[in-house]
């Protein structure tokens, strides 16, 4: 399914614009998304990544085929940086039956396990022991190189599970990098009724794991630490932490209007949007002109629309044709379907 | 692997090398301490399957049920709860043999396996030889024949229903016992057939008696098969408090023959 993502840009400016590409694209196809559910197009919530594309596009286009990358809620550009195909997303936010999750999971709740990437759950801090898991049993296959990704917002490290799986993966020296993003609130709950630490980066000393701490606000900042910690993950220097920091510019999902939100956060450097910072720091460098990015915008839309005209006219799923039975051994099934 | 005392981490990366292709076994240290980690358990090895198609062939190892002594919190019989949830399956073996090849059978199985082995198997049964073949994962066994009462029993609960029925031979009665080896899925037709062949039915469980297995097991009855009984069906569970640590209290909180042959007696008069 991959086509995109792994080949290493040869130069600074090709990486960033790379990243750029795919923070664009995903923007795009969140504000798609957001339109078709105020469209009552879409049935559940919708959850964007606005302002959290370039430390999610950062970790995706650092992760090769082979790794394993366990996003969460807002990681939509590392999603397609690390190669999942936009018709994905389209299929399980519009619940077609040709998705991934073919209607029985939606929204951010996709992906294709066997191909190293994992379907979050709801429970947060969960998604990390799993991410541990695959590289245990990819130690027991005596495969090396590969790295295991998993994202976490500073709500989520305040449950026992981001205890226990970054003690487990600090134990068992894992190549893990795990990237929690401060986006200042967890759905309302502001950072000062979350934790009482100076800076969450310092947790990782209790669990003897490196830590590196990033503006998360900043794309080239982001390609450099993140890149580093997947590179020292590879390398076999065991667990990295990453801490970003930026504010979420939108509601925990599409049907909250973040009210909550302090003002002075918006104004101040954390309120930064990347990808507005991201154009200007192309444009500054020389690596795009205006009109190069007029064309990419131009794509990046035809090509939302192309995928969501496709989708919208697939079928969804059936339930006289589902196969109501949760078991993969079907003959152990109990079939109460039929009570 | 020695693993840091993390039961939700353990089962996660369980769930993590299963889907790797690995066949992973995880033995919690009492089936009272999978509940840290039963979060992993039914919301993601439970549901893996259903929603992405990849299988998550993963044994759950749960020493489970009283003994004297242990008290509230490495006593418990957590069947009933793990049952409860789509995606799982549950295996409750009564004898040696049957743990030994239904433990086999639960690594070959595709799907997430919750293994409730009872204590009283380490401490009490011995097995002379391992068996060489074995009954199917969702067939009960009729592990004694009688004509007058069914008692339905699993895990080690069967062996207080089997004095039982050696007690009350004695009296003329002929008790069948029915040991349901896997409650999930569970061996209906087997308990059915019995209920036809005596018309009384009395279902034993060690754990609480609110929902469950017992209660399950009536409610089969019931529906499909009230035509059946030629009296009401009974049941006998654990009190419902918390497992006491003092053996005068374990004995009287939890079934055993004497309180089973009471029921079975009162059930005969009915």
């Amino acid at each position: 399914m991959f086509e995109t993502a792994e080949s290493v840009a040869s130069s600074d400016g090709e990486l960033y614009l790379k990243a750029f590409r795919f923070m664009l694209l995903a923007r795009g196809l969140d504000d798609k998304m957001a339109s078709l559910y105020r469209g009552g197009k879409i049935h559940g919530g919708v959850f964007l990544g606005r302002g959290q594309e370039a430390v999610s596009v950062a970790l995706g286009i650092a992760l090769k085929k082979g790794d394993v990358f366990a996003p969460l809620i807002r990681d939509g550009a590392g999603r397609l940086a690390f190669g999942e195909p936009i018709l994905d997303w389209i299929r399980t936010y519009l619940g077609s039956a040709l998705g991934p999750m073919r209607g029985r999971d939606g929204n951010v709740h996709r992906g294709r396990p066997r191909e190293g990437l994992l379907p979050m759950i709801s429970h947060l801090g969960a998604m990390i022991s799993v991410v541990n898991g695959t590289l245990i049993g990819r130690r027991f296959k005596g495969v090396k190189g590969m790295v295991g990704a998993a994202c976490l917002g500073e709500g989520g490290t305040s449950t026992g599970a981001f205890h226990e799986a970054l003690n487990q993966a600090a134990v068992e020296k894992l190549p893990l990098v795990l990237v929690v993003t401060n986006n200042q609130y967890a759905y309302s709950t502001p950072t000062e009724r979350q934790f009482a630490c100076r800076n969450l980066a310092d947790k990782a000393i209790g669990y003897g794991v490196a830590a590196h701490t990033v503006d998360g606000t900043d794309l080239e900042a982001c390609l450099k630490v993140i890149g580093h910690a997947v590179d020292q993950a590879r390398a076999g220097h065991g667990p990295q932490l990453v801490v970003a920091n930026l504010l979420r510019l939108c509601g925990h999902g599409e049907h909250d209007d973040a009210s909550y939100v302090d003002p002075k956060l918006k104004k101040g450097p954390v309120g930064r949007d990347c990808l507005k910072v991201a154009e200007e720091h192309l444009l500054q460098q020389g690596w795009a002109d205006a009109v190069a990015i007029e064309t990419m915008t131009q794509e990046k839309t035809r090509k939302i629309e192309d995928a969501v005209a496709i989708v919208q006219r697939e079928a969804s799923p059936d339930p006289y044709k589902e196969i109501w039975c949760a078991l993969s051994c079907r003959h152990l099934s109990e079939g109460f379907d039929n009570i | 692997m020695d693993a840091p005392i993390s039961e939700d981490a353990i089962v996660g990366a369980a769930i993590g090398a299963a889907i790797e292709g690995m066949r992973p076994i995880v033995e919690m240290q009492f089936a009272d301490f999978s509940t840290p980690g039963f979060n992993q358990i039914i919301n993601h090895a439970a549901t893996l399957y259903w929603r992405t198609q990849v299988p998550c062939p993963i044994t759950i190892r749960l020493p489970s049920g009283g003994t004297s002594g242990s008290g509230p919190f490495h006593s418990q019989s957590m069947e009933a709860i793990y049952a409860h949830y789509p995606g799982l399956i549950v295996m409750t073996p009564a004898t040696v043999e049957d743990a030994y090849s239904m433990l086999l059978e639960a690594v070959a199985i595709d799907d997430p396996v919750i293994f409730c082995e009872h204590k009283y198997l380490y401490y009490h049964l011995k097995a002379d030889k391992l068996p060489t073949e074995a009954m199917p994962v969702g067939k009960a066994r009729i592990a004694r024949a009688g004509r007058d009462l069914t008692i339905v029993a699993y895990s080690a609960m069967v062996h207080e229903a089997l004095a039982v029925a050696e007690e009350l031979a004695g009296e003329g009665t002929e008790i069948e016992v029915v040991d349901l080896r896997s409650i999930k899925p569970l061996d209906t037709d087997t308990v059915m057939a019995s209920v036809a062949r005596t018309g009384r039915l009395l279902c034993v469980g060690e754990a609480w008696p609110w929902g469950g297995v017992t209660a399950e097991v009536i409610a089969r009855v019931a529906t499909e098969g009230f035509g059946l009984l030629d009296a009401p069906p009974q049941r006998l569970n654990a009190k419902d408090t918390p497992i006491p640590y003092h053996p005068n209290l374990w004995t009287a909180h939890r079934p055993t023959a004497r309180s089973i042959a009471a029921a079975a007696r009162n059930l005969l008069r009915m």
